[in-house]
């Protein structure tokens, strides 16, 4: 995030307990104007709790809630202009699909004109591509539409914040595909800012100008999602973010910006920090598919190390190896059809060399 | 077996039941109507709208039943509503269930033996008792029209709590964090969602009581002490003292006639104010 982007919206320290429960634990979060913001993490570690202390609908046991650089821990959500989609939409069964958009509309005083509250409603259900779709009872829209409904209710409201909690997870695959485009689409069009809750890694990538990694109840790392994926403090984050493999090593030697650490099996390699480390430090250390690079002959009498391949599964433009070194274990190995081209196909039971560049292997936070 | 077969079978008892229970009584009820009375009481075959040209004699039972019935059904609507929406929406659940036995508690008791008690309440030396000691003197409440609704309101709230509670509870209580979300106050959200979706609930309970409270003639007599008569303390007297059948017949079916149009503009009214799907669902 460059400089000029304002702060909509912030967390200072917040915390929420419910009975002997600590949903939340001292988030700190600014979330800029703007900005397409994911919260990423597994069940039950406190997203939704979040989402909803920025829609009003729980009061944070400690710490503030600040929008507009208002703290607004007392605000009651109907008072909050901030917008929440649903995650089982929570459309009102009673009334028309146009009477739903209409709702947030009517409530506003000093009251706004019909007309003008009909043309609004006929756009936002345009930009959703629900057009024609107004007159229909919520029951006779299917579930993708019922989202476009809920999207459709929130925005036309124009709200400063949009929180979207799992807008996606009811829908098949090839529909949240698509629903992730349009809602990208929508984002960049309205410049609204959205927050979205989702535990999909490959939704909150695709999505989002940032990403807050949660583990429970705790902000673990916040970051573009380049930055979550080539620069992850912890293996927790390495593991959400894409796929990589871990060793479990203890450091050496600890210069900066050159770390050895030692492995379980006494072999000893090298890295860069993406943490304060400490000699004798226990750490993890991290080497993502795509950066290991399999050879016939030993390149880099140092680094590579000698494997059995094990498996290999065809993607298309990508080949996946399983390879077996005797002392430190499994290697997942990803290698480009052009790579593979060039040094041919490993069959099952081939002996061969792993090796990558210093940068490439992380050392990370247990 | 077709599917009309078995729809055939699925209807056969409860068909045969109204068949023999409800159809045949009111023929007959229909027939008499249109008889005179014998002469040691009783029905002796005729016809006459002599016993219809007669139904004006009995028009405070009717004036008394079409006044108290729709009060007594608006006043438990009044009481039941907020506890309903209490029970359903603010108590907490591990009190709900006891909560709701005590609705009906009352049901373990004989109505019969519960408007004796409110007698008691009621009369001398009850509550206008009570109010001398605060220096109202002189209040009668035993046998008017008040000690009445009283009774019916009384009567019947559960019978008002219950169907309420359940369209309450059904009630997805996302949509009142969702209506608060986009702006509306706590009151507006009443309005605007909670009211309009528990409709069916009211509307059932409306349409029981007051189907129950037309026929009613235990509590009138009970706490009007004959001087507060409904419809069915007439028929009670007409069949049972005065024997005089054909003319009890007609009071009766004028009842039944006077309850089908009721029912059924009320039925469009509430379909028309809901107009959605599970509208006059009863539950
Ligand atoms: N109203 C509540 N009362 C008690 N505990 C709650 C309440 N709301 C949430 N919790 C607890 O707080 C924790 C975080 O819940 P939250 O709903 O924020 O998780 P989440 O990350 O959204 O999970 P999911 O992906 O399953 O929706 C959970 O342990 C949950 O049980
Ligand atoms: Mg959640």
């Amino acid at each position: 995030m460059s400089v000029a982007i304002q702060t909509i919206a912030e967390l200072r320290g917040v915390t929420k307990i419910f009975g002997d429960v600590v949903a939340a634990d001292s988030l700190d979060l600014a979330i800029g104007e703007g900005e397409f913001l994911s919260f990423l993490g597994p069940s039950g570690c406190g997203k939704t709790t979040a989402l909803r202390m920025l829609a009003g609908f729980e009061k944070p046991t400690k710490g503030e809630v600040l929008l507009d650089g208002q703290v607004v821990n007392d605000l009651d959500a109907h008072r909050r202009p901030v917008n929440m989609v649903f995650q089982h939409y929570a459309l009102f069964p009673h009334l028309s699909v146009s009477d739903n958009i209409a709702y947030g509309l009517r409530q506003q005083r000093p009251r706004i004109e019909r007309k003008i509250i009909s043309a609004k409603v006929e756009q936002a259900l345009e930009t959703v591509r629900l057009g024609g779709f107004g007159p229909r009872r919520i029951w006779e829209m299917s579930g993708g539409q019922q989202q476009r409904v809920a999207l459709a209710r929130a925005i036309v409201n124009e709200p400063k914040l949009l929180l979207l909690d799992e807008p996606m997870a009811a829908l098949d695959r090839k529909l949240r595909k698509e629903m992730q485009i349009e809602l990208q689409n929508l984002q960049r069009q309205l410049g609204i800012t959205f927050v979205l809750v989702t535990h999909d890694q490959e939704e909150a990538l695709s999505m989002s100008d940032r990403i807050c990694v949660m583990e429970g109840g705790r902000i673990v790392q916040v970051g573009s999602p380049r930055e979550l994926y080539d620069t992850p403090r912890s293996r927790y984050v390495a593991g959400f973010v894409g796929t990589s493999n871990f060793f479990d090593a203890t450091v050496t030697d600890a210069s900066p910006n050159h770390i050895t650490v030692q492995m379980a099996s006494g072999r000893q390699l090298h890295g860069t920090p993406e943490i304060p480390i400490d000699t004798g430090q226990a750490v993890c250390v991290s080497i993502r598919p795509e950066q290991i690079a399999l050879t016939r002959a030993e390149r880099a009498a140092e680094a590579a190390l000698p494997v059995t391949i094990h498996n290999r599964i065809f993607l298309g433009e990508h080949t996946e190896y399983l390879a077996r070194n005797e002392a430190l274990g499994d290697f997942l190995v990803l290698v480009p059809r052009q790579a593979e081209l060039n040094e041919g196909t490993f069959n099952a039971g081939e002996q061969a060399f792993v090796s990558w560049d210093e940068g490439a292997l992380l050392i990370l936070e247990k | 077996m077709t599917q009309r077969g078995r729809n055939a079978l699925l209807l056969t008892p409860a068909g045969l039941w109204l068949l023999v229970m409800l159809v045949l009584p009111l023929l007959v009820v229909f027939v008499f109507s249109f008889g005179e009375r014998g002469a040691a009481g009783g029905y002796v075959p005729a016809f006459t709208l002599e016993q219809y040209a007669n139904l004006p004699a009995r028009w405070t039972a009717f004036k008394n039943t079409l006044i108290l019935a729709p009060l007594g059904t608006i006043a438990a609507l009044l009481i039941a509503y907020p506890l309903a929406y209490f029970l359903a929406v603010r108590c907490a659940p591990r009190w709900r269930t006891s909560m709701l036995i005590l609705v009906i508690v009352p049901f373990w008791t004989s109505i019969l033996i519960r408007s004796y008690a409110w007698i008691f309440i009621l009369g001398g030396r009850g509550l206008p008792a009570l109010l001398e000691t605060i220096g109202i003197n002189d209040v009668r409440f035993i046998n008017t029209p008040f000690a009445v609704l009283v009774g019916i309101v009384y009567g019947y709230l559960p019978l008002m709590v219950f169907p309420i509670f359940v369209s309450l509870d059904k009630l997805d209580k996302r949509l009142l964090e969702a209506s608060a979300d986009l702006g509306s106050t706590p009151w507006r959200t009443f309005r605007q969602v909670t009211l309009p979706l528990s409709t069916p609930g009211v509307a059932t309970g409306c349409m029981l009581v007051f189907i129950l409270l037309m026929g009613e003639f235990l509590i009138p007599a009970i706490l009007g002490g004959g001087k507060v008569f409904f419809v069915g303390n007439a028929l009670v007297d007409l069949f049972l003292q005065s024997r005089n059948w054909a003319y009890g017949s007609a009071v009766a079916m004028t009842l039944v006639i006077i309850m089908l149009i009721t029912v059924s503009i009320y039925m469009k009214f509430i379909s028309r104010l809901g107009g959605h799907r599970d509208d006059v669902s009863l539950m």
